[in-house]
Order: structure tokens, then sequence, then C-alpha cells
């Protein structure tokens, strides 16, 4: 049994992932986060910069449209788009909840 | 072991054509995708069908699975019959493009598993150890806190005779204070142990919150709804309410109505800038189950000449 208390940090909020750790984390090469970049579907956190960094919200969404491409074969634009319905319906649902 | 009926799994018919079977898997792949489906239980069902569908969409595997006959049933304690996978060559040893680590042993006894450890002739080979993810639930109040929350994984270990086993392992993790609903935590260095002298991977944890009985949260806000009398309502008042980091006096103010909301400014979930809690005023009657009641309720309906209905024109 561990006692040790583990410290995170909020991915969303604190963590700024470069364009190398987001290729190893998603297990995909370089050229496939410039095509998300090139979609629209991820934003650099600072487009003037030479070295690309996103934000952690970012990794969630590059991993859910790898997941949607490789489990459903979608393509890309198939993706973004079920991934902008689904922040739709996640967006309603919570109104829905408050009322 | 379980046996598995694959065919039952993917609802189709023994002798369903491959495009049945390819047909079958699209849609119940749309269907229970953990990103997409909100049913319960949907990542297992998907990691099941995902399963069956490896099989049954090779020929190869299909036809050898079929050898096993049809007498056994779903759930049922199998052994494979000896040497029952002779005379079948699976070519490359089987996995494609599906995340096999993921199947059960039924699978692994008749297909064989994935190597997990390569050799490379005799090159130090380091890899940094794979990401893993989970889920947390937590209670709302936590995330005000920083509380502490343990968690219990489960988690695959290739034990000494090579078999994968099922271990569990029990972290304490630290919420960070202000994390939000679908927000996650990376605990570095908690996920899968890298090999040679690779890093290990991370942990991330999706946090959940637990349905609360008074707030539900949209972001950083939290909402409730406080029930008032139609007294304080109509001529303002200061009550007591609930809020997260404790009871708060709230002045209602005057004319309020049912659905309105009130905004207490930064009492929402804490932040450099934080949320906002936001009281919606719900007006609830008092029964009139006694003469006293009634003859108020009949005072009011005589002396307020009052008529919800004007913007209805009737």
């Amino acid at each position: 049994m561990e006692h040790r208390i583990l410290e995170g940090v909020i991915v969303e909020n604190d963590v700024e992932i470069s364009l190398a750790e987001l290729c190893r984390i998603c297990k995909i090469d370089a050229e496939w986060i410039v095509t998300l970049v090139q979609e629209g579907i991820l934003e650099p956190t600072d487009t003037a910069s030479k070295q690309w960094h996103f934000s952690g919200t970012s990794l969630r969404r590059a991993l859910i449209v790898r997941r949607l491409q490789r489990d459903l074969e979608v393509n890309l634009a198939g993706a973004a788009l079920i991934l902008e319905l689904l922040e739709e319906r996640e967006a309603l649902r919570t109104r829905l909840d408050i009322r | 072991m379980e046996f598995k009926d694959y065919y039952q799994v993917m609802g189709v018919a023994r002798d369903a054509t491959q495009d049945d079977i390819k047909r079958a898997y699209r849609k119940l792949a749309r269907k229970y995708h953990p990103d997409v489906s909100k049913e319960p239980g949907a990542e297992a069902r998907f990691k099941e069908i995902g399963e069956a569908y490896e099989v049954l969409k090779d020929p190869e595997k299909r036809a050898a699975y079929d050898q096993l006959g049809t007498r056994w049933k779903s759930g049922q304690e199998f052994q494979p019959p000896p040497g029952w996978d002779q005379g079948f060559e699976f070519h490359g040893g089987g996995f494609t493009e599906a995340d096999a680590s993921q199947f059960s042993s039924f699978f692994e006894t008749l297909f064989g598993k994935r190597k997990h450890s390569r050799q490379y002739g005799g090159q130090r080979f380091d890899l940094q150890g794979e990401d893993s993810y989970a889920k947390i639930s937590i209670d709302l109040e936590d995330t005000f806190q920083g509380a502490v929350r343990s968690l219990t994984l489960q988690h695959t270990e290739l034990g000494q005779d090579g078999r994968p086993q099922i271990k569990e392992r029990t972290l304490n993790v630290r919420i960070p204070k202000g994390i939000r609903q679908g927000q996650h935590i990376r605990l570095t260095g908690q996920g899968s142990p890298g090999m040679g002298y690779g890093k290990a991977g991370d942990l991330y944890l999706e946090v959940v919150f637990k349905p609360h009985p008074l707030y539900k949260t949209d972001g950083k806000d939290i909402f409730m709804e406080l029930p008032v009398t139609p007294w304080e309502a109509a001529l303002g008042a200061t009550v007591k309410a609930p809020t997260p980091a404790g009871v708060v006096d709230l002045r209602i103010p005057a004319g309020s109505q049912s659905g309105q909301k009130l905004r207490l400014r930064e009492r929402g979930i804490p932040s450099t800038s934080p949320g906002d809690l936001y009281v919606i005023v719900q007006i609830v009657l008092p029964p009139a189950d006694s003469e006293q009641a009634r003859a108020l309720y009949r005072e009011m309906e005589q002396k307020l000449a009052f008529n919800p209905r004007t913007k209805l024109n009737v």
C-alpha cells in the first residue's frame, strides 16, 4: 500500500505541449499534426513563433481525432466535423442539465 | 477461460457474408465508440466488438474459429481442443491496426499474443513507456479544497511465465484546486514503465464530477436552485443559501420571479479568475392545507386583481 501523495497538473490550464511532445503522446508524425492545424482543428498557442506549442485542450482534441480516424475510418474532415458536433452536444447536455 | 461467441457479439448469423460482417462492425463501432457513445459500458463493448471483428473479418481466423463448432455457448468454460490450430497459418502472426493488447485471454489462446519485447541484435533499446488514461470521479467540493483521493487502477503485466496478469495498484492523488469537469490531471511517470533506459509514460486522469444533489456545473460556473417563499421573492429578503465554500447570506431583491438568476461573483470554481455561482430563484407556494391558508389565498384573489396571463390575451 502506497501512502505517497501524487501531485499532478491540470493539463488544460497549466500545460504547454511542444510539437514533438504532441507527436509522441499521439504516436503520430508531425506531418499529421500540421494537417490538423491547416484544417483548423488545432491551434498553436503562438503562431508567430517558429517552435509550435499547443494548449492542453489541443492534446485532447488531437487524441479524439486520431481515435476516430483509426477506429471508424473517417477522413480528417469527417473527424473534425464529429469533434465539433461532440463538443456542441456536450454544451447542449450541460445546458439541459442546468435548465 | 470463457468461450466468446463472436457471432453473437456482432449480432450476425454464422453464415453471414464478409460484407454483412463489415457492415455490422461499422454500425456497432459508430454506436459504441467511447468518444461518441454516452451509454454505460460503451468502452468494454467497443473492445469486445473490435476483438470479434478482428477474428471474423479475416477469413483465415474465421475459418479457424468456425472449426470450434457450434456446441459452445457464450460464457461457457472453454479449453481449446488439442492441436486445434494445426494446419492454420496466420499471416504475419496477425494483428493489423487493432489495439490487440486489450483482447481477451480467449483470443490470445486461439490466435497467440502480440510479441511484447523485441530483441534488437544485442543493441540496447530504450523506449519511453506508453501513456495511460483513466477516469477519476470526484465530488465538486474536492476542487475547492484540493482534497486527496485514492483510486485503484488495473493493468496487465507480464508475469514470470510470460503470460499477462492483471495487477492492481492504488494511487493517492491530490486533486488540483480549481479543476473542472472533463479536464485532465497529468501525473508524470505514472504510466507504463519504459524499456531499457526509457522513461516511464505519464498517466492522464480525466476528471468527472459525481452528480451533486444541489449543484450543477458549466465550466467554472456553478448553478443551483434556491427555493424561496412568495413573500421573500415579492418583498425582498435576506436568506441563508448553501455554497460549496459554506453557507452565505443572500439578498433576494424585491420583485424576484421564478427562474431568475442571481449571480454571486467569484463563488464558482476557484482559479486565477474564479467562476461565478448562479442562484436560480424558485418560488415555492405554501400549501393551502388549512382553513387559515385557504382564507389568505382567497384574500389575495380578491384584493390583488392579478392576471398572469395578460400576455396570452386571455
